[in-house]
C-alpha cells in the first residue's frame, strides 16, 4: 500500500498543473455545495423556529370567562391540528409587555393589566391547518380579534423548498461537470501511461495493482478539493457570524453547531472520494484488456 | 511443461500459425527460428496469453490457456520472464526502476527488491549503470536491462523474442551466452531469433517456422541452417 501511496504522490507532483486544475474544480464545486447545505440548513432552522411559535393568536374580549375559553380549548382539541396552546391572562400579557419594554419608561407608564387582552396562542400541528383553526377561533363569541403569521410561515416554507431543488440540482450538475473533469485528467494521465500499464499487464500486474495509484490519485483530487471547500465556506460563516445575528434579529440558529460542521465535511470528504475513485476507475478501464 | 497441440491462430483471413504442435520440457534451452512472419512472436503472445489460439490448445504446466479465468493471467505472466522484440522499458524511469517492476508486481518489499536487483545487474553486468536512464544505454545494454528484469522474478520460463535482432554479432553472442547462464540456472529458455549462425553454434533443439507453419523441430546437434 506504501509503495501505492509513493507512485500516487510522483505522480501528481509531476503534473502539477493538472493536479491542481482537478483540485480546483473539486473545490469549486464543494464549496457551493457548502453554502447550499449551510443556507438549506438556515433556512430549515428558521422555518422551525417559526413553525414552533404561536401561530395563531386569539384575543378575548374583557367580558370572556375561563368556563368559555376552556370549552374553546377542548374544541380546538378534537380536531387533531393544534400541537400546543397557551392562555395568556391580563397579568401575564402586562408582565410580557413590561418584559418587552423594560428599556422604555415611557411605554410603561400609563399601561395597566386592564387594558391589555387575555388571549390563546396556538400552534398547528402543519401550517396547512392555520386558516381552518382561525375560522374557528373567529366564529368564537368570546373572541374579539385573531391574528396569525400564515404569510410568513408558508413564504418560508417556499423558499426552503425552492432553495433545496435548486441547490439539489445546482450540486448534481456540478457534481457532474467534477466527474467528468476528473475522468478528463486522470484519462489524460492513463493515456500518456498507456506503454507502462501494457508493461505491467505483460509482466503478470494484475489490474487492481494498476487500477490502485490511479484510483488514489482521483481519491485524493477529491477529499483535498472537499477539505479546501470546506475551510473556505467555515471561514467566510465564521466571518459573517456577527453580521448575520443581527440580520436575524433573535432567531436563535448561529453559531453552526461545530458537530454539524464536522458531518459536512464528512460528508463532503466521502463524495469527492466517491467521484473521484468513479472518474479514476472508468478512466483506467478503457485501457485494461 | 509448454505444450502446443494443433495450434492455429488467425487474424481475420491472415493466418500466422498453422497446426503447429510442439512441447518444450523444464530446463530445456530451445531457438524458434523462421524469417519475419514466420509465427514466432505470435508463439510467445500465445504463452502469455496475450492472443488466445483460434483452434487447438496451449497448455502451461498442464493448464490450457483458454479455460484459464482472467484473473488467474497475471499468475501465469508472473512465472514467465519476457524479453520483448521491442524492448518495452520505461524510458522515464531508471535501469533499477525498470528491473525492479518486476519485483514490485510480485509483492516484494523493498529491502528484498534492493538485493535482487542488485544481483541481477551483476549478473547481466550493468551494476555501474544501475541509475542509468534508457536513453543513456547502447543497444546491447537495453537488452541486457530486458533480461534482468525478465530473470529477477525468478520465472521458470525466460522468452526472448529476437533479443539480437539489433544487436552487432559481438554483443548479440554476449546477450545469447547470458540467456545460456540463465538457463544453467535451471530456467527453460526459448529464445525466437533469426540469426542462424547463433542457431548452428550453439547446437541446441531448434523449432523452424515458416509462414506460420512448424518446418522442423531439430534436436540438439549439429546442424547447418541456412
Amino acid at each position: 500500500m506504501k509503495k501505492h501511496f509513493k507512485t500516487t504522490w510522483t505522480r501528481i507532483r509531476r503534473s502539477p498543473y493538472q493536479a491542481l486544475a482537478a483540485v480546483a474544480v473539486m473545490t469549486l464545486t464543494f464549496f457551493i455545495a457548502s453554502v447550499f447545505i449551510l443556507t438549506a440548513a438556515g433556512s430549515q432552522a428558521i422555518l422551525r423556529y417559526f413553525e414552533t411559535r404561536p401561530q395563531v393568536t386569539a384575543f378575548f374580549k374583557d367580558e370572556v370567562t375561563m368556563t368559555q375559553v376552556d370549552t374553546l380549548k377542548a374544541k380546538l382539541i378534537e380536531t387533531e391540528k393544534v400541537k400546543e396552546m397557551k392562555y395568556i391572562s391580563k397579568e401575564e400579557a402586562l408582565a410580557i409587555y413590561r418584559e418587552q419594554n423594560k428599556d422604555n419608561p415611557l411605554l410603561l407608564e400609563m399601561v395597566t393589566a386592564n387594558i391589555l387582552p387575555a388571549s390563546l396562542e396556538v400552534s398547528t400541528v402543519d401550517i396547512a391547518y392555520l386558516g381552518e383553526v382561525a375560522e374557528i377561533l373567529r366564529q368564537q363569541p368570546g373572541v374579539e380579534e385573531v391574528i396569525f403569521q400564515e404569510d410568513v410561515v408558508q413564504a418560508l416554507h417556499k423558499w426552503t423548498t425552492t432553495l433545496r431543488k435548486i441547490g439539489v440540482g445546482l450540486i448534481g450538475s456540478l457534481g457532474l461537470v467534477s466527474f467528468l473533469i476528473i475522468l478528463i485528467i486522470i484519462g489524460m494521465k492513463v493515456a500518456m501511461r498507456r506503454t507502462e500499464i501494457e508493461i505491467l499487464q505483460l509482466i503478470g500486474a494484475s489490474s487492481w495493482y494498476i487500477w490502485v495509484p490511479f484510483v488514489f490519485e482521483g481519491i485524493f483530487y477529491g477529499a483535498v478539493g472537499a477539505i479546501l471547500a470546506w475551510l473556505i465556506s467555515y471561514l467566510l460563516l465564521l466571518y459573517s457570524t456577527p453580521f448575520l445575528v443581527s440580520f436575524l434579529a433573535g432567531i436563535p440558529v448561529l453559531p453552526v453547531p461545530v458537530l454539524f460542521m464536522l458531518a459536512v465535511l464528512g460528508i463532503e470528504i466521502l463524495a469527492g472520494a466517491l467521484i473521484g475513485t468513479l472518474g479514476s476507475l472508468l478512466a483506467v478501464k478503457r485501457y485494461l484488456r | 511443461m509448454i505444450k502446443f497441440k494443433d495450434v492455429t491462430k488467425k487474424f481475420g483471413d491472415v493466418t500466422a500459425l498453422e497446426r503447429v504442435s510442439f512441447e518444450i520440457g523444464p530446463k530445456e534451452f530451445i531457438f524458434i527460428t523462421g524469417p519475419s512472419g514466420a509465427g514466432k512472436t505470435t508463439v510467445a503472445k500465445l504463452i502469455i496469453r496475450d492472443f488466445l489460439p483460434s483452434s487447438g490448445v496451449v497448455e502451461i504446466d498442464g493448464t490450457d490457456i483458454v479455460d484459464l479465468p482472467k484473473k488467474q493471467i497475471p499468475t501465469l505472466r508472473k512465472n514467465i520472464g519476457m524479453i520483448f522484440q521491442d524492448l518495452k522499458l520505461l524510458h522515464d524511469q531508471t535501469v533499477f526502476e525498470n528491473v525492479a517492476l518486476t519485483l514490485r508486481v510480485l509483492g516484494k518489499v523493498e529491502e528484498e527488491i534492493e538485493d535482487e536487483v542488485e544481483k541481477v545487474l551483476k549478473l547481466v553486468g550493468l551494476s555501474d549503470r544501475a541509475d542509468f536512464f534508457p536513453a543513456q544505454l547502447a543497444g546491447g545494454e537495453l537488452q541486457r536491462v530486458c533480461i534482468a528484469r525478465a530473470v529477477v522474478g525468478k520465472p521458470e520460463i525466460v522468452f526472448a523474442d529476437e533479443p539480437t535482432g539489433n544487436l552487432d554479432l559481438n554483443t548479440a553472442w554476449q546477450i545469447v551466452r547470458l540467456l545460456k547462464e540463465v538457463n544453467e540456472l535451471g530456467k527453460t529458455v526459448i529464445m525466437a531469433t533469426h540469426n542462424f549462425e547463433i542457431v548452428n553454434e550453439m547446437e541446441e533443439r531448434v523449432i523452424e517456422l515458416d509462414k506460420g507453419k512448424l518446418v522442423s523441430d531439430k534436436k540438439k546437434g549439429k546442424y547447418h541452417l541456412k
